[in-house]
């Protein structure tokens, strides 16, 4: 591990700050690095999304000449089980039939899968190889980033507010507001705890996935710092090092778990909301 | 201040993404698994009405091969009952050849009997009047005794 390159520098607070920020393009403070209005632009973030959606799409189209009815191949087989997966899960949730569902649960399951897993590359990793061709801040985990997590439960929110003007009627979506949950009678009540129901969805949705991975992310850079800081001398190595490669593990294997299941609990809920969207008798 | 612009640009990267997943992954896929099945249900209804097709040819084997015992059955029985019926024509065709051929005979024979007696009475004449020629002792006139020859022949 490199931390204790970083760590030579200033401690490990900077060590940690330091991999908590994202590389800022635009509207950043010089010293700091981060963004300080809103036309900043945090390339990393973008550079490894758009990526992941361009392995996304590159492989489906490789996938999408080759495919069998008769005899599918392995990567394929492994394609279809997800597509089953997802397909299960579109139609255990979601009432009636939207043709736009089912590929915005997949996008959010495998996209949101994969920027996950970049959270399984060894923390100093992609920063080390960024440095070595002069870039000095790289974060790279798209969905440790607010603004991905929110870019995508905004869309999600802003799909729940079609669906519901859509399929319930501008008229009918404000009585939603106004007799939901308790009836005629408390009508401002009404309003204020709907709205609060309607706004905590994108918030949970964006919050809950960059709470949990950015959680994660700082839990690796604990476990790198071990190997790092914590050593005093080159004995403390034999004690320290070890220790780090079994934390290390460990955490890997449980956050293999978590991102798969923020994954699947965010298609879940984007399921959920724009099911809620589409009944109309609420 | 951690929203930025990138929030809109990771919007757009989103929204690109999904109408690309859409059209590359989904789509195709979705299509295949549903041909697939379709594929599988067309089989099994394939096989079930072929099931089904061979009870019914079974079963009409089964008639053809009981309509055509029972035809043989009868053809059978229709053959013994011309040939019965031949044997039956032959008898009485013999029967009338052996009567019509009995006649013939029996019209002959009397035929035979009379010409025989026709005969023997020219001859009983010749010898009668030779007899009495001789008895008379002479030449009996044959042109004036001869219906008196005829009587006498006649008579015997």
């Amino acid at each position: 591990m490199s931390a204790e390159e970083h760590s030579s520098g200033g401690g490990t607070v900077e060590y940690i700050q330091h991999h908590l920020t994202n590389l800022c393009v635009g509207d950043c403070d010089p010293v700091t690095h981060k963004a300080v209005g809103f036309w900043a632009l945090h390339v990393d973030t973008l550079f490894f999304s758009v990526m992941l959606g361009m392995v996304i799409i590159l492989t489906s189209w490789r996938l999408g000449r080759s495919l069998s009815l008769d005899a599918p191949s392995g990567f394929q087989n492994f394609v279809e089980s997800i597509i089953e997966f997802v397909q299960g899960q579109v139609k255990d949730t979601f009432p009636g039939h939207n043709p736009i569902i089912a590929p915005l649960a997949l996008t959010i399951f495998v996209w949101v899968w994969l920027m996950n897993f970049m959270d399984l590359i060894p923390v100093d990793l992609l920063p080390l190889l960024a440095g070595a061709v002069g870039v000095n801040h790289l974060k790279a985990v798209p969905t440790t980033d607010l603004n991905t997590t929110m870019a995508m439960s905004l869309t999600v929110f802003g799909l729940i507010l079609f669906y519901n003007i859509k399929i319930k009627g501008p008229v009918g979506y404000m009585k939603v507001f106004l007799f939901h949950p308790f009836g005629k009678f408390f009508i401002p009540v009404n309003i204020v705890m709907t709205l609060i129901e309607e706004l905590a969805k994108p918030l949970s949705l964006g919050l809950r996935l960059f709470g949990n991975l950015f959680a994660g992310e700082l839990v690796f850079l604990l476990i790198a710092l071990i190997g790092g800081t914590l050593v005093v001398g080159a004995l403390g190595y034999l004690f320290w090092f070890p220790l780090q490669v079994v934390l290390d593990l460990g955490w890997l294997i449980f956050h293999l778990l978590v991102i798969t299941l923020q994954a699947f609990i965010f298609m879940v809920l984007t399921l959920v909301y724009l099911g809620m969207a589409h009944v109309e008798d609420h | 201040m951690n929203i930025n612009v990138t929030l809109i640009a990771q919007i757009l990267a989103f929204v690109a993404l999904i109408v690309f997943v859409n059209k590359l992954l989904w789509g195709p896929l979705n299509k295949l698994l549903a041909d697939r099945q379709k594929r599988i249900a067309d089989g099994l209804a394939a096989a079930d009405k072929g099931k089904h097709e061979l009870e019914l040819s079974e079963k009409r084997a089964k008639d053809l091969i009981h309509e055509a015992r029972a035809k043989a059955t009868e053809i059978l029985a229709q053959s013994e009952k011309r040939a019965s019926d031949i044997v039956e024509e032959a008898k009485a065709d013999a029967r009338t050849e052996a009567d019509r051929l009995i006649v013939g005979a029996r019209a002959e024979i009397s035929q035979e009997v009379n010409r025989a007696k026709e005969q023997l009475r020219g001859q009983v004449s010749t010898l009668a009047a030779a007899g009495a020629s001789k008895i008379i002792k002479r030449e009996i006139d044959r042109k004036a005794h001869d219906d008196l020859l005829k009587d006498l022949v006649s008579q015997i």
